[in-house]
């Protein structure tokens, strides 16, 4: 097990993107983060607080929520039914909106593409971005990210785990072995 | 778990499984598009041998949420008198492919029988049977207490719930004596001891002929439907007897806690077990129940279904 | 070729090592290694290790014919009790039509002679079409070529007390006896199993042990006043054993009986819903079912009768609601009888014997049946090794019909032979086909 981004630089990483979101948008007013359940969740609450920080707004004036994609699952029939976690669309809700997806680990894009198709039945965004903590490479569909905190390249072999706080009492991303595992 | 036949097929973790999904599915609902792609290609074939509109709608309307594809076979009136047609019927659909069965019928233990049966290899869900269990409208019903009673994802423990009625012919009342018990509520039958079974006294329950003195201490009262034709078989002497001592009147609600609230299986029967006024008012939760029932239905069927095999059910 | 038998190195009812010859029809001779020109000409059969009983006796027995052939015949119904060590049988009246003429009773009768495998004794209906209304002419069937003593309306209960007062009076006459189905119409309206613990849990429609009772203290009582003689079917309660008890110390001439899955089987076996497990009289509690077995071992309770029910499989692979009544029993009657009663050590082999041959024989007259293992004897044998157990399997029955709760059971004590008046019905366990052909 390595460490492949400690503490400091998971701080550093989820500022600038936070900087980089407000550059794109034009500021926060009509941007929307969801975070994909479990850790793509704490890291949107992160970058809400974050992009409140540097606008000098409350952060209840950021809209922030969370969009779970076990219904929209490809491989619902290859895997075990998984417990759901809870969706919360912010009030402004998502039409006419740039909606900032956010994960933790951007891996094969199967679970970007779900949550595309959750988005989708739900409204019309004016925009849809992905931020992503790791990008671990390994895409399966045209599928890119427009925030990436740090690009990890991997062999297939190895899974890489981000660990937060909230969850997991310490901020770091680790690289296992198959063999560690 | 591959079938849901009776409360006891569940422990209070898949109970709160079940009902946790539903709460977010809920939530989905909620929301303009309400479809899901998660059960698409899977066939669930809604076998009703009882006419039943609103639980099969209730069925209906949770599968096509789910994408699934859904066929209705109302067996009713044909010649099912004899099992050979429910073994006919369960083969016919199994070589249609049906991946779930949602039966509802007269007789006690069809669904059982029909899910230990070699006849069919989908799942089998148990809608009603005869004076046996009706699992899906008890988890409904604990769904709608706790979301107005209990904190929205613990369970039941401390509340006192009072079900009212004809006992002794009511699958609501078994499924919800196990249930609710299961999470935690204290339950109280209550009933003219002629509409309770001989051998309550083995159920996780309590047991009150006075329906005035419990009132007072319960924080949700479950009406049970009573058929006036019960009265020829000497279960009570007339319904206006029965309603001034069992039914939910203007009166009784009076007694009730602020809190509490009224529920109702549905179809009622206005003026016999409950009065408009009560079936009405603001404590009644009768119609968001029938709301539930879809989300818990949805619940059920994904639990269920989604998974490769069965044994991989998030219910294992 | 041969007709006479040495069924030699068994063991009697007693315990006693004897060697048993049989020729012609009887028992020639009882004893221990028997040596003589006789013994040397007949068929040694080696029987070591083995119970010598005389033939069984079964009182209460559907044999479907006329009328359900699909489900039985005499004759198919007749090599199940041969295989199950009967060498005599009743054969109930709720055929079609309903056993309550003479014409009836004896051609049943003559299926039975017919199908030579052993005696078939037909009962008479007490009521007409079993209807309970008016009396069957039980004279003209006491006095026709089926000669029978016993009339049951058996599966209805001879209800209305007075058609019940008169029948009891009316068979005196000919020494015949009342053989009751003891159920209470109006408390057990679509019944489907006894009322408890489990039905309340099943949803199923209550049966309640009162149901039973009531009609076998009513009855006990009107015996006791016409002095008439009364036979209690299928006893299942703990209630009903109490109160042949209480008749029986007043010496009111009644008896009763018992069934071997009412020995065995709980009203738990109804959670599977299978209705295999149906039966009327319902299946009751583990309290009943110890209390039968106390009944049977000390004295309320004369007889094991089986009340072997066929059904087709249609009448049984259904909801338990829409299901027959009924399971088969008449081969696997002695086995049930050995594990509950001989192998808890509550009977011995000579209790065994009575309850399920000198007795029924006794109560129904059956002059010919029930008569000890002696020299002058007909040979109506059965020969059983009690330690050997087998597995019971519907396929391999040779009732017509499948419906037996004891599928897939591990059973002791297995049927080696029967004889029926000398003649081997089964040998080696299996029926001997030179006289199973019709």
């Amino acid at each position: 097990m390595s460490v492949a981004m400690p503490a400091v630089d998971i701080s550093r990483a989820l500022t600038r993107i936070a900087h980089e979101i407000l550059e794109r948008n034009g500021g926060a007013d009509s941007i929307t983060l969801l975070g994909i359940p479990t850790r793509g969740a704490h890291l949107a609450k992160r970058l809400a607080q974050s992009i409140a920080t540097i606008e000098a707004v409350p952060l209840t004036q950021i809209a922030v929520g969370t969009l779970d994609i076990t219904m929209h699952r490809d491989d619902l029939r290859l895997r075990a039914p998984r417990a759901l976690m809870p969706t919360v669309i912010p009030a402004a809700g998502i039409q006419g909106r740039h909606v900032i997806l956010i994960d933790d680990v951007f891996f094969s894009g199967r679970t970007i593409r779900a949550a595309l198709d959750a988005l989708g039945e739900m409204g019309r965004p004016k925009s849809v971005q992905l931020a992503v903590l790791v990008d671990r490479g390994h895409r399966e569909l045209p599928i890119r990210a427009d925030f990436v905190g740090k690009n990890l390249p991997t062999s297939l072999t190895q899974s890489v785990k981000v660990h937060l706080s909230e969850i997991d009492g310490v901020d770091e991303v680790v690289i296992e072995d198959e063999a560690e595992l | 778990m591959r079938h849901l036949l009776s409360i006891n097929d569940l422990d209070k973790t898949k109970a709160l499984s079940i009902l946790d999904t539903a709460l977010e599915l809920a939530r989905i609902s909620d929301a303009p598009v309400k479809k899901l792609p998660t059960l698409r290609g899977r066939t669930i074939v809604n076998l009703f041998f009882e006419d039943s509109t609103r639980t099969r709608i209730s069925f209906e309307a949770a599968a096509k949420r789910l994408s699934a594809d859904v066929i209705n076979f109302s067996a009713k009136g044909s010649s099912v008198s004899k099992g050979e047609s429910l073994k006919d019927t369960a083969q016919t659909l199994q070589a249609m492919g049906a991946d779930a069965v949602i039966i509802r019928h007269s007789a006690s233990g069809a669904p059982r029988w029909l899910a230990d049966s070699e006849w069919i290899a989908g799942s089998v869900i148990n809608a009603g049977d005869g004076t046996h269990e009706h699992p899906t409208q008890a988890l409904l019903d604990a769904f709608t207490i706790r979301k107005h009673l209990g904190s929205s994802t613990g369970d039941l423990q401390g509340l006192h719930v009072a079900i009212v009625g004809d006992i002794l012919h009511s699958r609501v009342a078994r499924s919800n004596a196990l249930l609710l018990s299961m999470l935690g509520a204290q339950v109280t039958l209550v009933a003219p001891p002629t509409l309770l079974p001989v051998g309550v006294d083995s159920w996780p329950v309590k047991v009150s002929y006075d329906f005035d003195s419990v009132l007072p201490h319960v924080d949700a009262v479950m009406m049970l439907r009573v058929q006036q034709e019960r009265m020829q078989d000497f279960f009570f002497p007339t319904a206006r007897e029965y309603s001034h001592f069992f039914g939910l009147n203007r009166d009784r609600m009076s007694l009730m806690k602020k809190s509490a609230i009224i529920m109702h299986p549905g179809p009622m029967n206005r003026g016999l077990e409950i009065t408009a006024e009560c079936a009405d008012s603001a404590r009644s939760v009768i119609v968001e129940q029938v709301a539930n029932g879809v989300s818990v239905r949805m619940a059920v069927l994904y639990l269920l279904l989604a998974g490769a095999t069965q044994e991989q059910g998030v219910l294992q | 070729m041969t007709s006479s038998y040495l069924l030699a190195g068994g063991t009697l009812a007693d315990g006693r090592k004897a060697d048993v010859l049989i020729g012609n029809g009887v028992i020639i001779e009882v004893g221990e290694s028997i040596q003589n020109s006789e013994a040397s000409l007949a068929q040694r059969i080696d029987v070591s290790g083995c119970k010598v009983l005389p033939g069984l006796v079964d009182l209460h027995t559907h044999l479907r014919e006329p009328g359900r052939e699909e489900s039985e015949t005499v004759h198919s119904g007749s090599q199940a009790a041969a295989k199950g060590g009967f060498t005599a049988v009743s054969a109930m009246a709720n055929t079609f039509p309903v056993a309550d003429t003479a014409g009836v009773v004896e051609q049943v009768y003559r299926l039975g002679q017919a199908s030579g495998l052993c005696d078939v004794y037909p009962v008479g209906a007490v009521t007409q079409g079993l209807a309970g209304k008016q009396l069957a002419e039980l004279g003209a069937m006491a006095q026709s070529a089926a000669r029978v003593r016993v009339f049951s309306d058996d599966g209805n209960c001879v209800f209305d007390p007075m058609v019940m007062r008169r029948a009891l009076e009316y068979v005196k006459q000919f020494n015949g006896v009342i053989a009751q189905h003891a159920q209470e119409p109006s408390l057990t309206q679509a019944a489907q199993m006894n009322e408890g613990i489990v039905s309340s849990k099943l949803g199923l429609k209550g049966w309640p042990a009162v149901a039973e009772e009531a009609i076998i203290a009513r009855d006990v009582l009107l015996a006791d006043h016409v002095k008439s003689r009364l036979h209690i079917c299928h006893v299942t309660t703990a209630g009903g054993v109490e109160i042949i008890r209480w008749a029986k110390a007043r010496g009111i001439n009644v008896s009763a009986e018992v069934t071997p899955h009412h020995l065995l089987l709980t009203d738990e076996m109804a959670q599977s819903y299978n209705p295999v497990f149906k039966v009327n009289p319902p299946l009751r509690t583990q309290t009943d079912v110890m209390a039968l077995r106390e009944g049977l071992a000390d004295g309320p309770i004369d007889i094991v009768a089986t009340d072997h029910a066929p059904h087709p499989t249609e009448d049984k692979e259904c909801e338990w609601e829409h299901a027959a009544f009924g399971m088969i029993g008449l081969e696997t009657a002695f086995s049930i009888v050995q594990k509950t009663m001989i192998d808890s050590s509550m009977m011995s082999w000579e209790d065994l014997v009575d309850r399920l041959s000198s007795a029924p024989a006794r109560i129904a007259g059956y002059a010919d049946h029930g008569k000890k293992v002696v020299a002058g004897s007909s040979a109506h044998l059965t020969v059983i090794n009690p330690s050997l157990s087998w597995r019971v399997d519907r396929d391999l029955v040779a009732s017509r019909s499948r419906n037996t709760p004891f599928h897939g059971m591990e059973l002791p004590g297995k049927v080696v032979a029967t004889f029926f008046r000398g003649i081997p019905t089964v040998l080696n366990g299996k029926l001997v086909e030179a006289v199973t052909g019709e």
